[in-house]
């Protein structure tokens, strides 16, 4: 069942249409990437699951009930970017943002020590944020994120900022996070992470959805029958108008070879049919990336 | 309501604790209070500025002893002195100055001379003008052989100093000094300007620091940002209040620690003094008969401004500036928080700052005017006006403001402020979450238009 919905928002400013009738459908316990080039609407729309902006048309649902105000206090939200008071302690500024999300003081302090201890920044407590390293405040922020423990977290860039084993602290806190039954948005342009992490993805384009569903039904959709073929030596496919070879890179006595299929064939023949031509170090279903598969949706749109 | 309350709590003590707070709160009324008291001290002590003159007349002695010594100025006649004798030495002999008076003098009014080697201040040549004269005055009555001329001129010796004294509703008479309610109506009208423009300008800039480190998206996905405004606004007023409220604490107690310490060693030279003064003042019987004890001028003058200043409606004037600081830091708050929101850093505040500060500029001009004719129109319209009221009204309060005036003023200021916060919200919402766009005014009233 869908924790959340949002059904056909549209919202435009002045005659410039910021969302136009996109939905989406984000399972519990998903972890679900919206995606979208810079000014496709994405800040909009998860400004709109915040209740900050109210849509034009449309409707939002939240455990298959239409979102309420209150049901900020069931919704966590990371922003792109980083929103501290930087003249402010540290300990003080986790507790003020606890206690607008409804915590109680006591209940905020108790939560914060957890969160603390575990994302290592105990320390940092009583220091102002401007002392803090980007990271560090990326931490903190994280920790006053998640601290209310909302069913539904939204997390726009996560990542950005953070040293490589700090950026796997947070990942490793993200699918916690998920364990625990939450559910989380993750907008972001890093396109690994999004294959790394994600279940489903929505793909904004000008203010419209234009790719949609589970991440690995995308990536098999688009390779479209191509294939990766490793051969030892040099060798050379020759052509016999049932695939056509895309790549070929020889180095280090190895060629890769990419090719697609152009009339079907199955893998068993295709591999019978390389077998006969060298030795085959290995041979894979070539699964585009997501950064190919977002440019060239993109670059198709536009 | 919860929220606002916390959101308040913080603004208000990320102010208070700052140490920028602590140092105007304690300086500010030290500041006042110097102002209070060192003309009071100027006035004390400017008798130790002492002056010996050397007064010489070529030839002649009409004017022996004529001039006599006062607090500061002692007059030594030298007869048979020339003025070139003396011209090159005066200084060595301790004197001053040379007071060279000619004969003429008595039909020439120039023809007398003050050779010194500073510009001797005004109110010593005044006094040496009006002593002049006087004999000269006299020189010429007794022209006219008039009997028992002396006793005559003694009489005729009048001083006049007007007391003013303002009649209540209720009939009653206070003194009052035109020069208190000037300073009143200065004092009030200035801080209230300062104070409204001080914290006005606190809480653009506040919304400028939560806009561009970008709190503000945090908080407004807790809390509507109608709550975020209101509490930023609340939350200033308060420290304002208690920053206005510490300093008349401050100021009255150091006021009165001063005053009596002043005061009293006033006294006790005055006492001293008027012993030796007692036969110049002989003339005077009816002065002295309505007040028997305060003979010294200057003393009488300042206990007379000290009364007047108690009766000054201190109750109504510190009710008032209250009720107006709220109200109109509340206008000009919300019109600063709109202006905050729909820029992206303080430098871009400049295009919209100027239409705010005019009205408060005119209010200052205003309220400065009203001093010389409380009672005029354009002050009367002005202390109407919602945008400059605060100011103007405070300047005409110590004049006395007819309650029907007062109260008229109020109401309007209410329903204007009222209209403001809605106005301010409305754009402050959209403002604050639109970036990297450069904001018109025409841009600002199409966000007061925008729906949710």
């Amino acid at each position: 069942m869908a924790l959340f919905e949002a059904k056909n928002i549209t919202k435009q400013f002045g005659t410039q249409y910021a969302l136009d009738d996109v939905s989406i459908s984000v399972p519990e316990q998903c972890i679900f990437g919206l995606l979208g080039p810079n000014g496709a609407g994405k800040t909009t729309l998860i400004r709109i699951i915040n209740q900050i902006t109210g849509p034009d048309s449309g409707e939002l649902f939240l455990n298959g009930k239409k979102l309420k105000p209150e049901d900020v206090m069931s919704i966590g939200y990371l922003p792109e970017e980083r929103g501290l008071y930087k003249k402010m302690k540290v300990g003080e500024q986790a507790l003020y943002f606890a206690q607008l999300k409804g915590l109680s003081k006591a209940e905020a302090m108790r939560r914060l020590k957890y969160w603390f201890k575990k994302l290592d920044i105990v320390d940092w407590w009583g220091k102002k944020v401007e002392e803090l390293s980007k990271g560090m405040q990326q931490k903190v922020q994280f920790a006053t994120t998640v601290l209310h423990e909302p069913k539904l977290l939204i997390f726009d860039e996560p990542f950005t900022g953070f040293d490589p084993v700090n950026a796997n602290v947070v990942k490793n806190e993200i699918l916690f996070l998920r364990e625990r039954g939450a559910t989380i948005i993750f907008s972001t342009h890093n396109m690994e992470s999004v294959e790394e992490l994600c279940d489903n993805i929505t793909l904004i384009n000008k203010a419209k959805t234009i790719l949609e569903g589970n991440v690995d039904d995308i990536r098999r959709q688009w390779a479209a029958n191509e294939y990766d073929i490793v051969f030892e030596g040099d060798v050379s496919l020759p052509g016999n108008g049932q695939f056509s070879i895309l790549n070929k890179l020889t180095e280090n006595g190895k060629s890769t070879i990419r090719l697609k299929t152009t009339t079907g064939m199955e893998t068993n023949e295709i591999l019978q049919n390389a077998i006969k031509l060298g030795k085959v170090m290995s041979f894979n279903p070539a699964l585009p990336s997501m950064n190919e598969i977002f440019i060239r949706v993109v670059e198709n749109r536009n | 309501m919860n929220k606002i309350s916390i959101i308040i709590k913080r603004e208000y003590m990320t102010r208070v604790r700052k140490k920028s707070f602590i140092i105007m709160t304690i300086l500010a009324p030290l500041l006042m209070a110097a102002i209070i008291i060192v003309p009071t001290l100027l006035m004390v002590n400017q008798d130790k500025d002492f002056k010996k003159i050397a007064v010489i007349e070529e030839g002649t002695d009409l004017f022996k002893d004529v001039i006599k010594n006062s607090k500061t100025l002692e007059f030594v006649y030298l007869e048979n002195v020339k003025l070139d004798d003396i011209k090159n030495s005066f200084e060595q002999a301790g004197y001053y100055g040379v007071l060279n008076i000619s004969p003429e003098l008595v039909n020439t009014p120039n023809a007398i001379t003050l050779i010194s080697k500073k510009q001797p201040p005004i109110s010593d040549l005044q006094y040496i003008e009006s002593a002049l004269e006087k004999e000269i005055e006299r020189q010429k009555l007794m022209t006219y052989n008039i009997q028992n001329l002396d006793d005559i001129m003694k009489n005729v010796d009048t001083k006049v100093s007007i007391q003013t004294k303002k009649i209540g509703d209720s009939g009653e008479e206070k003194s009052t000094s035109t020069g208190i309610a000037m300073a009143l109506a200065y004092i009030g009208g200035f801080l209230m300007y300062m104070l409204v423009f001080m914290f006005g300008s606190q809480v653009m800039r506040g919304v400028i620091e939560e806009k561009t480190s970008r709190v503000v998206e945090v908080i407004v996905s807790s809390v509507k940002p109608v709550q975020l405004m209101l509490g930023k606004i609340v939350g200033i007023a308060l420290v304002g209040l208690t920053q206005f409220l510490i300093w008349i604490f401050l100021t009255i107690a150091i006021v009165g620690v001063l005053k009596s310490t002043v005061l009293k060693k006033a006294d006790l030279t005055e006492v001293s003094q008027n012993v030796s003064k007692s036969l110049m003042t002989d003339g005077s019987q009816s002065a002295a008969a309505t007040q028997p004890t305060t003979v010294n001028p200057d003393l009488a003058e300042f206990t007379k401004m000290f009364d007047s200043a108690m009766n000054q409606p201190w109750g109504l004037i510190v009710l008032s500036f209250i009720f107006y600081f709220i109200t109109g830091y509340l206008l000009y708050a919300s019109v600063f928080a709109a202006i905050g929101s729909a820029v992206d850093n303080e430098t871009e505040t400049q295009q919209f700052m100027l239409p705010v500060t005019i009205p408060i500029i005119l209010a200052l001009m205003v309220a400065m005017g009203t001093m010389q004719n409380p009672e005029s129109s354009l002050s009367f319209w002005c202390s109407m006006i919602p945008l400059t009221s605060p100011i103007v009204m405070m300047a005409r309060i110590p004049f006395g403001v007819p309650m029907w005036q007062l109260a008229v003023s109020m109401v309007i200021m209410v329903f204007t402020f009222l209209a403001f916060v809605w106005m301010a919200a409305k754009i402050y919402r959209t403002g604050i979450l639109m970036y990297g766009k450069k904001t018109s005014w025409k841009e600002m009233w199409k966000w007061l238009k925008y729906s949710g």
